[in-house]
């Protein structure tokens, strides 16, 4: 048999493979039904019948494919010319202040580039549309997915402002066999530039989303958001943003770890006049974390589209997205799920925005008492002192440790919940607690950390699982 | 106890930012005092800061345009907060071109200084933004501890060269020592030294001039004149103090105490800060 026709024979169907550490499918995969003649087109089947004769088949094909591998050339060829090159460079730096690695994936409707964060909570993609490149090409019956160090894929796109002036050409060569990617930066004066990257070949990175679900939509130029960021300082973590049918209001979210009374609390509203969209079905609070979003602001301001945000109730992620007709950009951020009932939640909302904007707040009876109190208060310190009288209407910030994300992913016949459980476990005995505690969400792969995953038999489990010993509410999706 | 102001100018917010952030790069914290009439920051010296102490004093009418105030009591109609200049001076920072901008006492999650900006924004509807900086409102009991500091009967007062000038030379003495000695004399001249065991440094600058206070009788011959009054501080002190002046001021005044203490002065636009360092042994 032609090479060719033997390598589609061993090409799963399904877009996510799991693999073994050898890079060969997994024996319980549904694989193509061999057909006799040469043309007949190859299509998707259950095994043949024959379960005998299946095995073996299933061996010579397993063992085959190894051999055809070499044999045939999985590449991806492409070129960026122009302007489209620093494009390419400030994406590539955008999803550096995300993630540490980068997991690149031609595929046909374009060249994705993607990333997630340490602590899976926050997951990015760039996807170049074939119509991005002077030329795309990859091979159509291969999967190529890699994954590399971010950083060294930076350092091919160094200074964006060279490069904007020196850098004609982009060429993307990656050629599976050799395990290599090259970048080849066609510079003035004839310069040429090639970098050659090594990769691993790696699972498929892909959150699974659905904006068209979300009952939140704003849109809204990027400057607007650039701007409102400003007023939060750059370490800030996580912000709240809270939204009715006119205003957003946008604050900075304070870990009750760290006393309430030092901390400085900004809060900034914008009006829906200022959005080019602003479609709330559900009046609704989320936090989520600022830091992992100024990497897309960056690109946003300088593409000058406009960004829209998706998102729904607490819990849910939220995502960021940027479209136009050679480019798509998503960005989704986990979101902190408030454990209060959903009525207090727009207790809250009342509460903390009353519908007129107050302009003047001045310090009530009690911070009178407070005083009195102080100067009778025998010792000067501290010690002896009353506490502050207690505002009612403080906010009560999400509490602390319950920190649950619902997994948006469907299980694709492999339990990513108990994964995520595991996951969520083991960072918990083995490491510290990740500073953010976000959980692991939404990704349709399966990472093989262990070699015990792979093994597990697949059982059913509760979607959600705490991993806080107060941990009481549990809701089904 | 109530506080309320509003600026609306765009020069006197600037102003006022810059002084904040002159304020907050000098001290982690220091004392707000509000009266009818004044502002306040004040800092008295405590070891951890060094020993140095600070004085920032403005008027109210050169920045606002509304201000009320009612104090603690009606016979001490002042507040005395303790704050993170920091703080205030990012949330001014943010607001730049503010519309109009209010400062007030306020009581959230504890005790506030509430900086309310009206921001241009591209609909009807302004932008507000609202920062909340959290306050210790201090006792009365507490207030002698704030007096504002007396001028020292100083040896020598000599205007001081450009900060700029200053600051450059001190930031690479500060690479070889820890300590600086500063002195000066009645003939306008001054010099700063630093001594290791490798090597030693110094700078002279002459023509200053020396300010004509009342009591001056110096008049002596030329040979009292040119005595120098030395003081050795801590390098770090010095040098932040010159890297928080954003401007150079319109006067600039250096009192020296031998051995004692180093007075600045700096007053520029009706804005006065006074600085005190004292001498390490």
């Amino acid at each position: 048999m032609r090479p060719l026709f033997l390598w589609s024979l061993l090409t799963p169907i399904r877009n996510s493979t799991t693999v073994d550490g050898n890079n060969a499918p997994c024996c319980d995969k549904e694989f193509i039904s061999v057909g006799e003649e040469e043309d007949e087109p190859i299509g998707s089947g259950m095994v043949p019948a024959n379960g005998v004769l299946y095995e073996s088949r299933l061996l010579v094909l397993t063992e085959v494919k190894s051999v055809v591998r070499h044999l045939v050339p999985q590449t991806m060829d492409c070129t960026v010319t122009g302007s489209n090159v620093k494009v390419l460079a400030k994406a590539v730096h955008s999803l550096s202040r995300l993630g540490d690695e980068l997991y690149l994936e031609p595929q046909e409707n374009g060249l994705a580039l993607r990333t997630v964060n340490s602590s899976r909570s926050a997951y990015a993609c760039f996807l170049f549309s074939p119509l991005f490149f002077q030329k795309y090409s990859s091979s159509q019956n291969s999967v190529l997915r890699c994954k590399m160090a971010i950083k060294s894929v930076q350092a091919v796109f160094k200074s964006l402002s060279s490069l904007e002036k020196t850098v004609e050409k982009c060429h993307i060569e990656l050629d599976n066999q050799k395990s290599r990617l090259t970048f080849t930066l066609h510079c003035k004066h004839g310069l040429l530039k090639t970098h050659n990257l090594s990769f691993q070949d790696s699972e498929s990175l892909q959150a699974v989303f659905d904006k068209g679900s979300c009952n939140n939509v704003l849109t809204a130029q990027p400057k607007l958001l650039v701007d409102t960021v400003l007023h939060f300082p750059p370490s800030l973590e996580e912000v709240t943003l809270s939204v009715n049918n006119e205003r957003v209001w946008f604050r900075n979210h304070v870990e009750e770890d760290i006393e309430l009374s030092k901390a400085m609390m900004t809060e900034l509203c914008l009006s829906a006049e200022e959005f080019d969209q602003f479609t709330v079905g559900t009046h609704t609070e989320i936090t989520f974390c600022l830091k992992e979003l100024r990497g897309m602001l960056g690109f946003a301001e300088s593409s000058s589209l406009p960004v829209s945000m998706y998102f729904d109730e607490p819990g849910r992620p939220v995502v960021f997205s940027l479209t136009d007709s050679i480019l798509e950009v998503n960005f989704v951020l986990a979101s902190l799920s408030e454990d209060s009932q959903p009525h207090n939640q727009s207790n809250k909302n009342a509460k903390r925005h009353p519908a007129p904007y107050v302009p003047d707040e001045f310090m009530n009876d009690d911070m009178d008492s407070y005083i009195i109190a102080l100067e009778t208060s025998e010792i000067a310190g501290n010690s002896d002192l009353p506490p502050p009288p207690k505002d009612p209407l403080i906010l009560q910030q999400s509490k602390s440790k319950k920190h649950q994300c619902k997994p948006m992913v469907q299980s694709e016949g492999l339990d990513e919940d108990e994964q995520q459980e595991e996951e969520g476990k083991t960072m918990e005995e083995n490491d510290r607690p990740p500073n953010k505690k976000f959980r692991s969400l939404f990704f349709g792969s399966v990472l093989p950390v262990s070699s015990q995953r792979t093994n597990k038999t697949l059982q059913s489990q509760e979607i959600l699982a705490s991993d806080s010993e107060e941990e009481t509410a549990l809701e089904s999706p | 106890m109530r506080f309320r102001a509003k600026m609306v100018d765009v020069g006197c917010l600037n102003n006022f930012t810059r002084i904040v952030h002159t304020i907050s790069k000098l001290t982690k914290m220091c004392t707000l005092r509000l009266t009818v009439h004044n502002l306040y920051f004040m800092l008295s010296e405590k070891v951890g800061s060094g020993g140095v102490s600070m004085w920032c004093e403005l008027s109210q009418g050169n920045f606002f345009d509304e201000f009320q105030l009612e104090g603690m009591a009606p016979d001490a109609n002042e507040i005395y907060l303790e704050l993170v200049p920091e703080n205030l001076s990012r949330a001014l920072r943010t607001t730049q071109h503010a519309k109009s901008l209010k400062i007030k006492l306020t009581k959230k999650h504890c005790p506030c200084l509430t900086v309310a900006a009206d921001l241009p924004s591209l609909s009807s509807l302004s932008r507000v933004v609202t920062h909340d900086i959290p306050v210790d409102v201090i006792p009365r009991k507490l207030w002698q501890d704030f007096k504002e500091p007396s001028v020292p009967d100083f040896d020598v007062s000599i205007y001081l060269p450009p900060l700029k000038t200053m600051k450059n030379v001190i930031d690479r003495m500060k690479n070889l020592s820890n300590f600086l000695v500063l002195e000066a004399n009645k003939n306008g001249e001054m010099n700063l030294k630093i001594e290791t065991d490798l090597v030693s440094v110094s700078t002279h600058f002459k023509d200053l001039g020396n300010p004509p206070w009342d009591d001056d009788d110096s008049q002596g011959g030329s040979q009292e004149c040119a005595k120098m009054a030395q003081v050795r501080v801590d390098i770090k002190r010095l040098q932040q103090f010159l890297t928080s002046q954003q401007v150079n001021p319109n006067k600039a005044v250096c009192n020296i105490v031998r051995e004692r203490i180093v007075h600045f002065i700096l007053l520029h636009e009706d804005v006065s800060l006074q600085y005190f360092i004292p001498a390490v042994g």
